[in-house]
């Protein structure tokens, strides 16, 4: 599979809780609301008609506030939560038909998982820890071991091996969990507000180790979160949540320029606008350089081409390809740049 | 009689057909009606004397003992088989342990303890206290004592850690059990005896040795079972979500997880073992207990003290070096 292939697909998902999840089923209708659902039918609508494709070699991001949903939906892609209706796939195959063995070997070969609280096995060592993946596929030998130290100490924890969770602070620990995810060499890592029980200068640094690692190993990501700047930082496509239902997704600079909905717009308020937006997202397409004073890379951030260019308030620059720095993509404006610094109005209601 | 009125309402008084022969009472006699202050309640002895056909108490014991006795020879056929490796353990454990020279067997404890506790104070505990009962001549009671508590502890733990899984698994055989273990452990220790006397020959070893084991074997069946459901939700999901099978989980993560729990009842039921086994030396189990019983019958306040203090001391010596083991379990286990 190439990179941008849709390795997950997840099509009308319902996750009703109650008594009979099945018998209220069809009194659910397009856009009905949570509050009104749980009053007419004494259910609670978890997952309302989610759709959401999840590329190869992505960060997915799923954000919601506390309530959204969003830690039911990431149980349902290794079937942790069994759905009320619709469709998971992985690289096209039916994830809900599959029988008690075929999801076994689904979760020990393609999907690892990394949890808010860790959920690392006290009793054991480190190693022993970091291990449990080859071992639940009876990889018990040298083999494991050797690929669970190189995971270690590519994330910090060379030397670590042999103590005990406990002793371990709470970032340590989670380097623990991603190295256990990453040991059991899936393609597919899913993680469940994984830093989010952090200490934000630790939250920052296990951001950019997992930006890091995901530039030299492609994963498909499926990152949940409740914070809209870690969203931003780490998605290549991000899902906004509310209610169980999705109030928008897309490129995240995408959402930030053009919010669908009140609750984005809201929501995006407090951003910093000059550390999130790149260049790219506000540029107009152009091929060459004329006129221009200076070229700037696509993806850089404004408050990065504010910084360099202090003082100036005019000139046009020349926007090229982030991938390919000789190739012009676009230009833009010094003024379209602070622009773009002020929050628009709202537009919804 | 104060309820024949209601047998003569109920136009019954054919079918009573008391013959009042002799035993009529004295109010009977005097043609006195009872006043409402002495209305007796109207108990199985109080309708029999209204009416002859309701059966008394005492028949309705002596039903029970018939029943019982009826289905005896079935229960027998059943369970005689079945319990005997009770019997043989019993007999081999007391006669391995009996025969073995103390000056071999002692050394054996004190290390055995010292491995269980990595304890140093522990194990001179357990030294102290055989050097006295040595020194007393009350070693070989001690020591038949011990071994009735060993093989039952041992056989409590291999029933009862799977029966403790086993409600861990099931809330409906959990809702089932519960009843049964409350009953176990509040029921009084005389009374298991009375259906067992009748069930074996009181010569033989399973008598006590059932008794002690189903007195014994609740609090490892209820702390299993309680240790296991408080293994971390947030673990469980995790090693879910890693594809390991019920069966890793129970043995890699579930059991060593409960195990201070585990043992916390291994230790109630080592306790509770050697509670039972000294009201068993009433069914002929020997051991300390068949001192103190001398003691009460014969009025030897001294071998009654004695015996008694033994006791006591053994049982120090099976809570510390149990707790120790649990304590040093608990260290290499905490969260």
């Amino acid at each position: 599979m190439a990179l941008g292939d849709i390795k997950i697909s997840v099509q009308n998902l319902f996750k009703i809780y109650g008594p009979n999840p099945g018998s209220v089923q069809d009194q659910l209708f397009d856009g009905i609301d949570k509050n009104a659902f749980m009053q007419e039918t004494g259910h609670v609508l978890a997952l309302n008609n989610i759709n959401v494709d999840m590329r190869e070699g992505q960060i997915t991001v799923v954000m919601g506030l506390s309530g959204s949903g969003k830690s039911t939906l990431i149980r349902h892609l290794n079937r942790l939560i069994e759905p009320t209706s619709g469709q998971v796939f992985l690289d096209g195959e039916d994830v809900l038909a599959m029988d008690e063995a075929a999801l076994r070997d689904l979760r020990r070969r393609s999907m690892s998982m990394v949890f808010q609280k860790f959920a690392l096995l006290p009793h054991r060592t480190v190693l022993a820890n970091t291990i449990l993946a080859p071992e639940a596929r009876g990889e018990n030998g040298q083999a494991a071991e050797d690929e669970a130290r190189k995971w270690l100490a590519r994330v910090g924890l060379e030397g670590m091996e042999d103590s005990y969770p406990s002793q371990l602070s709470g970032g340590m620990q989670q380097r623990v969990g991603l190295a256990r995810a990453l040991t059991s060499n899936a393609d597919v890592m899913l993680m469940d507000e994984a830093f989010s029980a952090l200490d934000p200068l630790i939250r920052t640094s296990m951001q950019d180790l997992l930006l890091e690692l995901q530039r030299d190993l492609h994963k498909t990501i499926i990152f949940i979160t409740h914070d809209l700047d870690e969203a931003l930082k780490l998605a290549d496509h991000l899902v906004v949540l509310k209610d169980g239902y999705i109030v928008q997704q897309g490129d995240p600079q995408d959402i930030l320029l053009r919010p669908a909905a009140r609750y984005i717009e809201e929501f995006i308020q407090d951003i910093n606008r000059a550390r999130v937006l790149k260049v790219k997202s506000i540029m107009t397409p152009a091929t060459s350089k004329r006129g221009c004073i200076d070229v700037i890379q696509g993806h850089e951030t404004l408050e990065t081409i504010i910084n360099t260019h202090q003082g100036r308030v005019d000139g046009v620059f020349a926007v090229s390809d982030p991938d390919d720095p000789a190739k012009i993509i676009g230009k833009v404006k010094m003024e379209d740049i602070y622009r773009a610094l002020v929050r628009p109005q709202m537009q919804h209601d | 009689m104060a309820y024949e009125w209601i047998f003569n309402a109920l136009g019954m008084s054919e079918a009573c057909s008391r013959d009042s022969g002799p035993l009529m009472s004295l109010t009977a006699l005097r043609k006195e009606e009872p006043s409402l202050w002495d209305l007796p309640f109207p108990s199985l002895d109080t309708l029999n004397a209204a009416c002859a056909a309701v059966p008394r108490t005492r028949d309705f014991t002596a039903a029970l003992q018939d029943g019982f006795l009826y289905i005896r020879p079935a229960l027998r056929s059943v369970l005689d088989p079945l319990t005997q490796p009770l019997s043989w353990m019993l007999d081999g454990a007391l006669t391995l342990f009996v025969e073995m020279p103390w000056w071999i067997l002692v050394p054996l404890l004190i290390l055995a303890s010292k491995l269980l506790s990595h304890s140093y104070k522990v194990a001179s505990i357990v030294a102290v206290s055989f050097l006295f009962l040595l020194f007393v001549d009350y070693y070989e009671y001690a020591i038949q004592t011990l071994s009735i508590i060993f093989v039952c502890t041992v056989l409590c733990v291999a029933f009862g850690v799977p029966l403790g899984i086993a409600m861990s698994r099931s809330d409906r055989f959990q809702n089932a059990m519960i009843p049964v273990l409350d009953m176990l452990q509040t029921l009084p220790t005389f009374v298991y005896l009375i259906p067992l006397i009748f069930l074996f020959n009181i010569t033989e070893p399973k008598l006590y040795g059932l008794a002690i084991i189903l007195y014994a074997i609740v609090p490892v069946v209820r702390l299993t079972n309680l240790g296991i459901r408080l293994v971390d939700r947030d673990v469980m999901e995790a090693v879910t979500a890693f594809g390991l099978t019920d069966r890793q989980k129970l043995f890699r993560v579930q059991i060593p997880l409960a195990l201070p729990n585990i043992m916390a009842g291994v230790n109630q039921t080592i306790m509770m073992s050697l509670a039972m086994v000294v009201i068993a030396s009433l069914v002929s189990a020997p051991g300390l207990g068949t001192l103190v019983l001398d003691g009460i019958n014969n009025l030897r306040l001294g071998v009654g003290f004695l015996a008694g203090f033994g006791i006591v001391l053994i049982a120090i010596m099976l809570d510390r070096v149990s707790k120790a083991a649990l304590a040093r379990i608990d260290k290499s286990n905490k969260t």
